[in-house]
């Protein structure tokens, strides 16, 4: 048994996690919700063993450093994140539903990871500038905030689709399938959260890459693409925590926020490497 | 606070803050959509000569650097300065406010309020409240008022200021910015093994700069991993300092070199078709270096050693294996094939030598001097700590105020919370909780 084994197994684990969550939120099949929690926490651990594993081979090889240095990588990093975050959210709020905003994101993340055209599944060495454990400490806060991020995004979704359900068929609208969502204000404070406990690991992200620039060239900001991309997501989500704040902004106008910001990590992970060119060595 | 002129209410507004921040963003985008800092030929070449022309009135090529962009970020810095300079007032009043003071009509309305009467008298049910609220961390003053004593505690009012961390903490960070923007440089310098500088040359400018020491390459070396990708660049250098050797360090990619607040970075290499070679004499222990091109004959004359490079042929990894014409004059000249940077002892009739040959590189240095840097980090660390006060700590309350009633006393409890109103209904239903049972056991005795 190798990593490669267990992440591809994890990544059909995720999509049959998600293919539950999704049906208990369609059909109602509220008996599925025990399979699916199974499911997803199976997927969880098969992918935690995979990821130990992979380092392990990496120092097998020879070449040994945390499984944190490529696209790959990251994308793995990014989904076991998310599936963190998320059955954290189910334990606490006994609510499967979020899974059908949530689970998918990870599956999305590894189904990129194993099948992108672009994306090298090798262990590779590390090259000279990624040799810090500055580097290490960046890309696990960023990605941690990313994970935060995607959950927001996703409960911003549930959000809108609620409202919108709300306002066609009225509040008490009972019996059709949406309005057993968990309620609006719950919705609303479970997005401001993420996008605070994402938020701090952004920054924390953000910084700790700046330590690690300036350890490596002796600049900490030079305004690369990257670096520019991750702070203008920042001032999304900066934007999203005053407006609720200080202006008292709330529901919907959150619930977008949420998913502007999220496009914005998007662009910044994924766009960036691909659109744009800069100093990131994290394409391919 | 209606008074201000209004200058001042326009930058004391979060609105505008927002506007900033967006405004800000939309800016730094066009900035990562324009390709920055490429010579004019470039943007003529993209976008036309009469874009182009546009892009450079404006400042478009070099776009974080320019007036307008300063401009915005000064605009936020006062936009900030003044928002918290008009707020910190009345947050301070919350901190400092003498909660002894509250209307006890106001405990049982709040969201956190309850009442609770008990068998003894006023001072009695006052002493044990105080003893269970400190039982939980509550440190209750008290004060004798309306007839009844008043009893509050409070945790973390200090972190109302959570906000204010997080915004003097970017202030610090602009200003460590200019610092080092304004005291500092960066420059690079490229330099061959075995050699010396006083001095290094400005980004963009290249203008010399002075460092006030000398610098030695003593070598550079590199290796790869079993797939040909690079593993270690590295330099070893020597700070010397009046003539005299004060610091000697190898330098890697993350691994830097700091004198005098002067930090020299490993950045990239240059290699040469020229080497060097090292020779020691090993009964008298002399040895010379000598920087050589191949085909040519060289002497050294105090030892009557010729040599010479005969031939070059690469083997793996990018590194070379040499051919070596030796002679000290005793004997028929040595010819062997040696390493690129290994030793060879060469057995000479009368003689043994240690020959060593090695590629001549040359290292590329990043240099820089940041003085800011200290005030960014720490601005970055006030930042982190400000957002775990701000969003995750919060300023809780309790109050208990025991008046005399019929049966006794009776005892008033309410509580707030500024944020994590839920965690704070748990420690005040912990509080009640803890009061009830009290009484029980008070009523058993009884
Ligand atoms: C011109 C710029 C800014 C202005 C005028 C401003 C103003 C404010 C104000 C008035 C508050 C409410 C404070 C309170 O009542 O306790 C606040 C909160 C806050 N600000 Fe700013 N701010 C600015 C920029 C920023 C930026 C760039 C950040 C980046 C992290 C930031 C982080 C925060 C945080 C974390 C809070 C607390 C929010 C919460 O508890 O939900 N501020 N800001």
């Amino acid at each position: 048994m190798d990593s490669s084994q267990l992440l591809g197994f994890t990544t059909f684990a995720y999509l049959l996690a998600s293919a539950l969550y999704i049906a208990i939120f369609v059909f109602r099949a509220e008996k599925l919700g025990l399979l699916a929690t199974v499911v997803a926490c199976t997927a969880f651990l098969v992918q935690t063993a995979g990821l130990g594993l992979r380092w392990v081979e990496s120092y097998q090889m020879g070449i040994g450093h945390a499984p944190l240095s490529n696209m790959y990588e990251s994308l793995v990093f990014f989904s076991w994140t998310i599936i963190i975050l998320y059955l954290f959210l189910e334990y606490k709020f006994k609510n499967r539903l979020i899974g059908t905003f949530a689970v998918p994101f990870s599956f999305l993340s590894m189904a990129y990871a194993s099948f992108g055209t672009n994306i090298q599944q090798e262990i590779k060495p590390l090259v000279p500038a990624l040799q810090s454990n500055w580097l290490i400490a960046h890309v696990v806060a960023c990605f941690i905030g990313y994970a935060a991020f995607a959950v927001a995004c996703g409960m911003g979704i549930m959000y809108l689709l609620k409202k919108k359900n709300e306002i066609k068929h009225g509040k008490e609208a009972a019996g059709n399938l949406i309005s057993t969502l968990p309620d609006l204000k719950i919705i609303d404070d479970v997005i401001y959260k993420t996008i605070v406990f994402g938020f701090i690991w952004l920054s924390t992200g953000i910084i700790t890459g700046a330590i690690w620039a300036n350890s490596a060239w002796g600049t900490y900001w030079s305004w690369d693409p990257k670096e520019t991309w991750s702070l203008i997501t920042w001032f999304v989500y900066a934007v999203a925590l005053h407006a609720r704040f200080v202006r008292g902004w709330g529901g919907s106008r959150i619930a977008w926020l949420a998913i502007i910001g999220f496009l914005s990590v998007i662009f910044t992970y994924y766009g960036v490497n691909y659109l744009l060119s800069g100093l990131h060595s994290y394409a391919g | 606070m209606k008074n201000k002129n209004a200058f001042w209410n326009f930058f004391a507004s979060v609105k505008l803050a927002l506007f900033n921040l967006i405004i800000l963003a939309v800016a730094s985008i066009a900035g990562t959509l324009i390709p920055q800092k490429e010579p004019a030929g470039r943007y003529i070449e993209i976008y036309g000569a009469s874009v182009a022309k546009f892009f450079e009135i404006l400042d478009f090529v070099d776009m974080y650097n320019s007036w307008w962009f300063l401009t915005m970020l000064v605009l936020l810095s006062l936009n900030l300065i003044v928002c918290s300079i008009d707020r910190i007032p009345n947050v301070w009043r919350l901190i400092v406010m003498n909660n002894l003071d509250t209307d006890p009509a106001r405990l049982e309305k709040m969201k956190q309020g309850r009442a609770i009467n008990t068998k003894d008298s006023v001072t009695d049910s006052a002493r044990a409240m105080k003893d269970i609220m400190a039982k939980d961390g509550w440190k209750a003053e008290e004060a004798q008022i309306h007839n009844g004593i008043m009893l509050f505690a409070q945790k973390g009012s200090w972190t109302r200021l959570g906000a204010y961390i997080v915004h003097v903490s970017i202030l610090i960070i602009f200003a460590g910015a200019i610092i080092g923007s304004l005291l500092g440089f960066k420059g690079s310098i490229m330099l061959k093994e075995k050699t010396t500088t006083n001095v290094i040359y400005e980004f963009g400018t290249n203008k010399v700069i002075p460092l006030g020491f000398d610098l030695r390459v003593d070598d550079f070396s590199l290796s790869f991993y079993p797939n040909g990708a690079p593993k270690e660049y590295r330099s070893d250098l020597t700070v010397l300092d009046g003539g005299n050797e004060v610091l000697t360090k190898s330098i890697l990619v993350n691994d830097p070199l700091d004198y005098k607040g002067i930090t020299f970075y490993q950045s990239s290499y240059q290699n040469y078709e020229e080497f060097l070679v090292t020779i020691k004499q090993d009964k008298t222990n002399q040895q010379q270096v000598f920087r050589i091109t191949p085909g040519r004959q060289y002497t050294w004359g105090a030892a009557n050693v010729t040599f010479g490079i005969l031939n070059i042929s690469p083997a793996q990894f990018g590194k070379l294996r040499y051919k070596i014409w030796f002679s000290d004059g005793n004997g028929p000249p040595s010819q062997f094939w040696m390493d690129d940077e290994k030793t060879v002892v060469i057995k000479r009739p009368e003689n043994d030598y240690s020959f060593t040959a090695g590629q001549l590189y040359a290292t590329g240095l990043q240099v820089a001097k940041d003085p800011g840097v200290w005030y960014v980090y720490t601005g970055c660390t006030l930042m982190i700590l400000g957002l775990y006060v701000a969003f995750f700590m919060s300023h809780r309350r309790v109050w208990a105020f025991v008046s005399e009633d019929a049966k006794g006393s009776k005892i008033v409890l309410g509580g707030l919370s500024n944020k994590n109103k839920i965690g704070f209904e748990r420690d005040f239903e912990k509080l009640v909780s803890k009061l009830q049972f009290d009484q029980d056991e008070s009523k058993q005795q009884g």
